[in-house]
């Protein structure tokens, strides 16, 4: 079936108006594979694409749900600016080059990378929004300024709804100063509560780590590394990694990574490639239940890392007849986490919800509220195998 | 009073004595307020203008009553209003003749405090200062900071967003809270968001924080705690007048700076300031930029001295950076002190929050002072330069006739000023009472219907806190705001900045 391509938010009023049947909303189609399979008509939004409005100055861009991430990353970047929480581009999870994904999917889908820990995630950088609702109704909410309380925060509730609520069309985020220079130190060898222990102490500390990640193996092989990430001016990176050093003493000897080998390093922690394996898992924690998680799934074949300081623990398995998935749920509710199914072959995908459920009078509240936006179900795919 | 409020149900007051009786028997001994003398005290909230008796107050100490409270009062069709300190400047815990007020205020413990996850759990009277004195003998403070600080509760934090003047670089209370214990108005007990960075499916905390008490009752809060940087330091700049000033703070953000806080006032604000706390301001200039960096020792030298270097690059003729705690302390003396200061110079003053593109600013300030001498008043302004965030305080005199109405019109047409250059009606104290019938000029009646229809998800009725934030059907076109008699506020000994 033909994708339906808005150019205009009335085009797409219409369309939404109009739809007799479920629609997928998709950017890049970059995070497709994600959910249970389904014949939702695709909505493609990529007919909606460019800047609205950036004065870099006011620390805020409008642009059009459908530009392309890599364009925004490019155009911020070039005005020394970006959006501080890392978002990022999917599709090299599933085998796809990169380059597709959308500004718009990736805000609907709450993607956010290593400095998400200190910096928020893409909701903190939602300030306001166009979308048109499940109604076929024109919705303007939060503004085009930093600061604002008018009314209710519903951009919140758009970040991270993969699209369950509305077809977003104009998107205003707030950006910030790119740091001038980055600097990456390092502890070789601990094992993961070790590590976690010090990921702890240098989020902890005053010297102002902007991202801290663990892997039991780098992607090079070069053993377990634990890894401490600075951003800001080079008075204050060098300054700052002194100051750690001192504090993380007792936790081992730090080195300083060459910086070309460390971003490649962090590029994976946020894309994690070297993870490759058929089913993989994205853990939502409180930091300090990492390690034991990670000792737990990996005497059951799972390789793992921990990024956020303990609090995104990502899982793979090879082989997913190691794995069951009403296990991985169990263990991670009883450590106040989730888990989301973000890889995994098709078969799985039509039984196992992709996202964690909740209990029941959360799900029936959630379920209230997607209805005050889309009564008829018209963003209701079959997806997440809730409903 | 010039707002209305939704007309008291009479056959609610009709069961006024039965009422009181339910809830005597959910919360036994002192828990339940019904005589006139005691209930005048939440009769108003920081909103002083407007004073309401509630039917009856009920002040819960666990969340089983709190939810057996909601569940009666859901059954039974009555209104409630929740209520933290009631330092609210927008009028948001004002009763209703005919609701139950809920005070939080017995919910004044911190439960669990986290260095390792860097959280703390805390009960929704526990003071915002109070979180801070938790945890600061281990290094560690809660980020955001509104000015009424020493009273407002986190509860009050979470319901209004608050923000504070660190904010620009640190966030509002919602990007500081990971998780409530929330109770539904059927008294369904709920969780939203925890410990983890993100929750499993809809952020529905997202929609919470903000809502100004109409989505549920917050019973316990999670927020995040951080390491207290190790150096903060301040700059006091002079510029020859707002443009200039202006020009600095986008200079500042074009070189890639984030300041911990960036605060502009203008010369009326700078002479009453001057004249109350002698901080040490230049009379003699057109505004005053005061900067604050933050982080280890090196980075503050480094960025006061770009700072200052863009400060007389853009033409300020005075540039000075803090060399002492106290002279830190000093610089911001005259900014904290800046609505009382303005108190003495005029009878009456009226407190405005709206917040612009910063872009804006100079043909703002420009169209206040012709607003005002069209309507005979002066204004002075406040400006938390950083986010765009406006506070123009009216100056009036409640006694001389027609200067209240006069006054009011005036903050009337800033606040679709506001709008008009592309900003909004509230940038930190909230919709309330006071500007519930402003909404129009910022969102369609498609907008408000469908923010509504989400309230109706959480509370069917709509029996929390209405009469806030939405206009009413029927509303009257006048609208009060932050009156200020004689310098008299409601809580004298709160700073407001």
């Amino acid at each position: 079936m033909e994708a339906l391509r808005p150019t205009s938010v009335e085009d797409l009023c219409a369309i939404v108006a109009e739809s007799r049947e479920p629609l997928e909303i998709r950017g890049g189609g970059t995070k497709a594979l994600v959910g249970a399979p389904n014949a939702a008509r695709v909505l493609d939004m990529r007919g909606l694409a460019g800047v609205i409005d950036y004065d870099p100055a006011e620390l805020v861009i409008t642009l059009r749900a459908g530009t392309p991430l890599r364009k925004v990353t490019e155009l911020l970047a070039a005005n020394g600016q970006h959006l501080p929480f890392e978002p990022w581009d999917h599709a090299p999870l599933f085998s796809k080059p990169a380059g597709e994904a959308t500004i718009g999917g990736v805000i609907a889908a709450g993607v956010a990378g290593p400095r998400r820990v200190t910096a928020g995630g893409a909701r903190d950088h939602l300030l306001g929004l166009t979308a048109v609702t499940g109604r076929g109704e024109v919705l303007v909410a939060g503004a085009r300024v930093v600061k604002n309380v008018t009314g209710y925060d519903v951009p919140k509730l758009f970040a991270g709804s993969w699209g369950r609520l509305g077809a977003m069309a104009e998107l205003t985020l707030k950006v910030l100063p790119a740091p001038r220079e980055t600097a990456t130190l390092a502890i070789a060898g601990l094992g993961p509560r070790a590590a976690q222990a010090a990921m702890a102490a240098a989020l902890g500390s005053p010297h102002g780590v902007c991202s801290a990640a663990h892997l039991p193996q780098t992607f090079d092989r070069a053993g377990p590394h634990t890894l401490l990430r600075f951003a800001g001016f080079a008075p204050s990176v060098t300054a700052r990694c002194a100051g750690l050093e001192a504090t993380l003493a007792a936790h081992g000897a730090l080195i300083r990574l060459p910086e070309d080998y460390a971003d490649r390093l962090w590029a994976e922690i946020t894309v994690p490639v070297p993870l490759d394996g058929p089913v993989l898992w994205r853990l939502a924690l409180p930091p300090s239940e990492a390690p034991a998680l990670a000792e737990r799934f990996e005497a059951d074949g799972a390789r793992w890392f921990m990024d956020w300081g303990g609090g995104l623990l990502w899982l793979e398995w090879e082989d997913e007849a190691g794995m069951d998935p009403a296990e991985v749920r169990a263990v991670a509710e009883v450590a106040r986490g989730h888990a989301m199914l973000l890889r995994a072959p098709e078969a799985l995908r039509r039984s196992v919800p992709a996202q964690h459920s909740r209990l029941a009078a959360l799900m029936a509240l959630e379920g209230r509220v997607r209805a005050a936006f889309d009564p008829a179900g018209v963003f209701e795919t079959g997806r997440w195998l809730d409903v | 009073m010039t707002i209305q409020m939704p007309a008291p149900d009479q056959t609610v007051l009709a069961r006024r004595s039965e009422i009181v009786a339910a809830l005597a028997r959910i919360v036994p001994g002192e828990g339940v307020v019904s005589d006139e003398p005691s209930l005048r005290a939440f009769e108003s909230d920081g909103l002083t203008a407007y004073a309401q008796l509630p039917m009856v107050a009920v002040l819960p100490e666990t969340v089983s009553q709190v939810a057996a409270i909601l569940r009666y009062c859901s059954d039974n069709g009555i209104k409630v209003v929740p209520r933290g300190s009631g330092t609210s400047l927008s009028g948001g815990a004002l009763p209703l003749a005919d609701g139950v007020l809920l005070g939080m205020g017995r919910f004044n413990k911190v439960l669990r405090i986290d260095y390792a996850d860097r959280i703390a759990v805390v009960q929704p009277g526990v003071t915002n200062l109070a979180i801070t004195r938790a945890v600061e003998g281990e290094g560690f403070y809660y980020a955001p900071d509104p000015s009424s600080q020493i009273a407002c509760s986190i509860g009050g934090n979470v319901a209004e967003n608050a923000g504070g003047v660190h904010c620009l670089k640190y966030g509002l209370t919602t990007n500081n809270v990971l998780g409530v214990e929330l109770v539904l108005i059927d008294g369904t007990v709920l969780r939203l968001g925890g410990e983890a960075l993100e929750p499993a499916g809809l952020d529905l905390l997202g929609v919470v924080v903000g809502s100004e008490g109409l989505l549920g009752v917050v019973t316990e809060v999670t927020v995040r705690i951080l390491s207290k940087p190790a150096t903060a330091r301040a700059l006091l700049m002079g510029f020859p007048d707002a443009k200039s000033a202006g020009n600095a703070v986008a200079a500042v953000i074009g070189a890639g700076i984030v300041p911990a806080g960036m605060e502009m006032m203008d010369r009326p604000a700078i002479h009453a300031a001057e004249a109350f706390v002698h901080a040490g301001y230049p009379l003699d200039v057109g505004a005053l930029l005061i900067v604050e960096v933050d982080g280890p020792e090196a980075e503050c030298d480094h960025l006061a001295e770009v700072i200052g270097a863009i400060g007389r690059e853009n033409g300020a003729g005075l540039v000075r950076a803090s060399t002492s705690e106290a002279e830190r302390m000093a610089f911001w003396a005259g900014r904290k002190a800046a609505f009382p200061a303005v108190g003495r110079i005029s009878p009456d003053y009226y407190c405005m929050d709206g917040t612009i593109p910063r872009r804006q600013l100079a043909h703002v300030l420009a169209r206040i002072e012709q607003l005002g001498d069209e309507c005979g008043l002066k204004v002075a302004n406040v400006f938390h330069a950083g986010d765009g965030n406006l506070h123009p305080l009216i100056l009036y005199d409640r006694d001389k006739p027609g200067e209240l109405d006069a006054a009011e019109e005036f903050g009337n047409a800033i606040l679709r000023l506001c709008v008009e250059v592309g900003g909004v009606l509230t940038g930190e104290h909230g919709v309330g009472i006071e500007k519930r019938d402003l909404m129009g000029e910022m969102f369609t009646e498609t907008d408000l219907e469908q923010q509504q229809r989400v309230g109706r998800a959480f509370d069917p009725q709509a029996l929390l806190n209405p009469g806030k934030v939405f206009p009413m059907l029927h509303r009257c076109a006048e609208m009060g705001r932050v009156h200020v008699h004689n310098g008299q506020t409601r809580f004298p000994e709160l700073p407001r900045f």
